[in-house]
């Protein structure tokens, strides 16, 4: 059984207006070296028999959506 | 005329898409998820709600239903779909019109009127739109978003149907309730067939609501032939 660890993120380009309520709760409680927060999701899978291609299909098809999204994915030693 | 009214996991509009399909003189029939035929139905309603509870994304696993490929397909043979707010998302996630739909700009929940301008009369669900119409609305991720190509291309395909307005049907940031690129509440496929809008046009069909607009939307279905 292997684990991937995938990370969904919004394209840098667009606004992301969760992460931005919460750096400025950051700021409202003092941390005022908070410039900016980007919020994006963490999925782990566990998979038989890794393949790397299928891993991808799974983002496309699915996990990620490439008019928004971007991904990337680790497997887990 | 016979709409299937399609109920995913967590549709809370499907009622009323139903109610207001028949209030205005429509059939209308629930089709479940999980079914795969589109078999009697002249025309799709993808109601409201918060399929799969936005799990994901918004419309991200409802696009992928099952019956999901039968509304692809009904759509590439040119015959009505409409999907309003969850309904949106979920044509947008299923690839069947362009863009995506984010948190809304200022992060809150938006439950209010807004007031629409039709874009263009060039299409089987707004050929009938003939003023500024007042639509509910009710979501929190309704920013519509795409790449600057894509803009480039729903603007010059006329795929724009509907713009947040003012009142007086003026373009203004101010009516523009959920921070979506270019004021869009509503577009359209190139065929002109397939609409998604986050506005609910299924809200406002009768009395109760005081408020009949969105028929002048659904009033396209009476003019196709069957």
């Amino acid at each position: 059984m292997t684990t991937v660890r995938l990370y969904v993120t919004l394209k840098p380009s667009l606004l992301d207006s969760a992460g931005r309520t919460v750096a400025s709760s950051l700021q409202n409680l003092g941390f005022d070296e908070v410039q900016n927060a980007r919020i994006g999701k963490l999925i782990e899978l566990k998979v038989e028999n890794y393949d790397e291609a299928r891993v991808t299909e799974m983002c496309k098809k699915l996990l990620a959506n490439p008019v928004i999204e971007d991904y990337r994915f680790e497997v887990v030693p | 005329m016979k709409v299937a009214v399609i109920k995913f996991p967590g549709s809370n509009c499907d009622q009323d898409a139903l109610y207001a399909c028949r209030e205005m003189g429509f059939g209308a029939e629930y089709v479940w998820h999980g079914e795969s035929s589109l078999s009697g139905f002249d025309a799709v309603f993808l109601p409201g709600g918060f399929s799969y509870g936005d799990y994901l994304r918004c419309g991200a696993m409802a696009s992928r239903a099952a019956i999901m490929d039968e509304v692809r397909r009904f759509a590439e043979e040119g015959r009505p779909v409409i999907g309003a707010c969850n309904g949106f998302q979920v044509l947008c996630e299923s690839g069947l019109l362009p863009g995506a739909l984010m948190l809304n700009e200022d992060e809150r929940f938006e439950c209010q009127d807004v007031w629409l301008k039709c874009e263009t009369n060039r299409s089987l669900w707004t050929a009938g739109v003939d003023k500024i119409l007042r639509i509910p609305i009710a979501h929190g991720e309704g920013r519509f978003t795409c790449d600057d190509e894509t803009l480039r291309q729903i603007q010059a395909e006329n795929q724009i149907a509907f713009r947040y307005v003012s009142a007086e049907g003026e373009r203004s940031a101010g009516a523009n309730p959920n921070g979506s690129l270019d004021e869009i509440a509503g577009i359209l496929n190139k065929k002109g067939n397939v609409l998604g809008l986050m506005p609910h046009p299924e809200r406002a069909v009768n009395g109760i609501t005081g408020n009949f607009d969105g028929r002048q939307i659904l009033n396209a279905l009476a003019l196709v032939s069957v």
